[in-house]
């Protein structure tokens, strides 16, 4: 059975983001910006106004670094676009969503769903998760055009805030709802009960670590 | 005498390649996972990868938008001699390093740890990292890059003799369950294990096992070519697919490299190389033709020697 898919804008009505399902493939068309750890200090800690009007203009939140350059004309060239690992956003994340809106965080790996349950659902927000990972070049195609890079000088090109324009733009797959369910530890789950049989006869090492789970059914983020 | 500016372009090349054409073993051995992969949500990843690999050679862009952090293994035959000697060597990789990360263009991933300053173009202290090795004989020099992505799917661990097998196999298990769930390690991977060595090198070892040898090769010593065998299929019996969805497919193959190590311990490492497992090579010889190819064949009899002085000629006609 293949996925549904499903065309979203990223500045989704509320009906929009309740109609979307676990493992739905997703399509983004409209503005959708960059913001990782630079960004997430820069606005959140160092209190510097954020260069959008946020979320009229878009509340996708993209964790990402694009490979790109802007040429000596100003002008930009967008290669290969994919994301990086959200869970360790969870620091900024609820502040985050509260000043700007956000809706979709777009990222890799998802949160847990305490985070979805403790910031996501109270803000009408669900989590994108990127395919694979590393679509880039597919989702590179999805980017229409450069609307702008913010903060460029003071964060360097990865960090930077890139705005784009998604036409659609994908695939993503939903990994969050608004009952903040999550997708990845529904997966776990199923998995979780293979974990005795492939560990059979495996024997734990003689020289132990202090702070680990020895749980194979947690997870480590 | 190989010139300089020939290293120079031949190494703009391969960051080229390396970033945009997914090496022809790893593909074949992804297809025959999508093949028998039967999870909903992990047949899709597949597939979507699949075609990413396709519109990144249609597009001539980056397949991945982590571009990972591009290094170089330079390997010599006893004879070569490059122009400038080795500095000048070193610094054509720098400035190919860097002017590639414009051209293609590649992500400017590497930055100080500390302050986090970003060149925007790949180069910094220690960046490019640039390993040598040596054959016994040719006057060419093999250029490799290798752009390793991902934070996750690494580990290593200070096992002992008494851990034996099944203790490897464990940490084996710990670090693909540990980094395959959610599909932080990117998989399916090329997973490679290093056993012995010093803490440092066993790194290195399980770094080259997964980076520098292909899908399909098997190490020389029959009996840890069994253990590879082995080990790919217990990774792919977890029942953990891409992203961490249910599925069949977490290695796509699994690669071991050992090294003489202190007599009380047995220290391991593993790594994966993921989706986006990018290689290039090519061969420059002394006359200025390139070879291009994607196989590093870096573990050669003469990497893997035991003995203190290297006669493989002399004690075969013996």
């Amino acid at each position: 059975m293949s996925p549904r898919e499903v065309r979203l804008s990223t500045t989704p009505t509320p009906e929009a983001i309740a109609d979307l399902r676990l493992g739905d493939v997703v399509y983004l068309d409209g503005l959708m910006y960059t913001a990782r750890e630079g960004v997430y200090m820069r606005a959140l800690e160092d209190r510097a106004n954020i260069p959008m009007e946020l979320p009229a203009q878009s509340a996708a939140n993209f964790h990402c670094s694009p490979a790109a350059r802007i040429n000596p004309d100003g002008s930009f060239d967008m290669g290969a676009v994919t994301a990086t690992a959200s869970f360790r956003f969870a620091k900024w994340l609820p502040e985050w969503m509260e000043k700007t809106g956000a809706k979709l965080i777009v990222g890799k790996g998802g949160m847990s769903s305490k985070d979805y349950k403790s910031y996501f659902v109270p803000n009408g927000a669900v989590y994108l998760s990127t395919v694979g990972y590393g679509t880039g070049a597919l989702l590179g195609r999805g980017v229409e055009k450069v609307e702008a890079v913010h903060w460029n000088a003071e964060l360097g090109l990865a960090q930077a805030m890139w705005v784009i324009k998604c036409n659609k733009m994908g695939p993503f797959i939903v990994a969050s709802d608004l009952n903040g369910d999550c997708l990845f530890e529904r997966e776990n789950a199923k998995i979780a009960e293979n974990v005795a049989r492939v560990y059979e006869g495996t024997k734990p090492a003689v020289l132990k670590r202090y702070g680990e789970s020895d749980d194979r059914t947690d997870e480590v983020i | 005498m190989i010139p300089t500016h020939l290293i120079q372009s031949t190494a703009e090349t391969l960051m080229d390649k390396a970033a945009i054409e997914i090496p022809q073993d790893y593909l074949d051995g992804l297809q025959a996972a999508a093949a028998t992969e039967d999870g909903d949500l992990s047949s899709f990843v597949l597939k979507a990868m699949l075609e990413n690999y396709e519109a990144a050679k249609e597009d001539r862009r980056a397949m991945c938008g982590d571009t990972g952090v591009p290094r170089w293994f330079v390997k010599m035959g006893n004879e070569a001699r490059v122009e400038g000697g080795m500095v000048a060597l070193e610094a054509a990789l720098r400035r190919a390093t860097a002017n590639a990360t414009n051209g293609v263009p590649l992500r400017p991933n590497r930055v100080h740890p500390l302050w986090r300053t970003d060149h925007d173009n790949n180069v910094g202290i220690g960046a490019p990292e640039i390993e040598y090795g040596f054959e016994p004989e040719g006057e060419w020099v093999d250029l490799i890059t290798v752009h390793k992505g991902g934070l996750f799917g690494t580990d290593y661990r200070m096992l002992f003799p008494s851990d034996g097998i099944q203790g490897i196999k464990r940490f084996y298990l710990d670090s693909l369950m540990a980094f395959g769930k959610r599909g932080l390690a990117c998989q399916p991977a090329i997973i490679g294990i290093g056993l012995g060595g010093s803490k440092d090198i066993c790194m290195t070892l399980g770094k080259r096992a997964s980076t520098l040898r292909i899908v399909g090769s098997r190490n020389s010593d029959p009996k840890i070519a069994e253990m590879e065998d082995e080990f790919k299929e217990l990774g792919n019996s977890i029942g953990m697919g891409a992203m961490g969805f249910v599925g069949k497919n977490m290695v796509i193959d699994c690669n071991i490299e050992v090294g003489y190590c202190h007599t009380g311990g047995m220290p391991m490492s593993v790594h994966a190389f993921c989706l986006s497992s990018r290689r290039a090579v090519a061969r420059i010889h002394a006359d200025g033709r390139v070879e291009h190819r994607t196989d590093p064949d870096w573990f050669t009899p003469y990497q893997r020697r035991e003995t203190v002085e290297w006669e493989p000629v002399r004690e075969a006609a013996e």
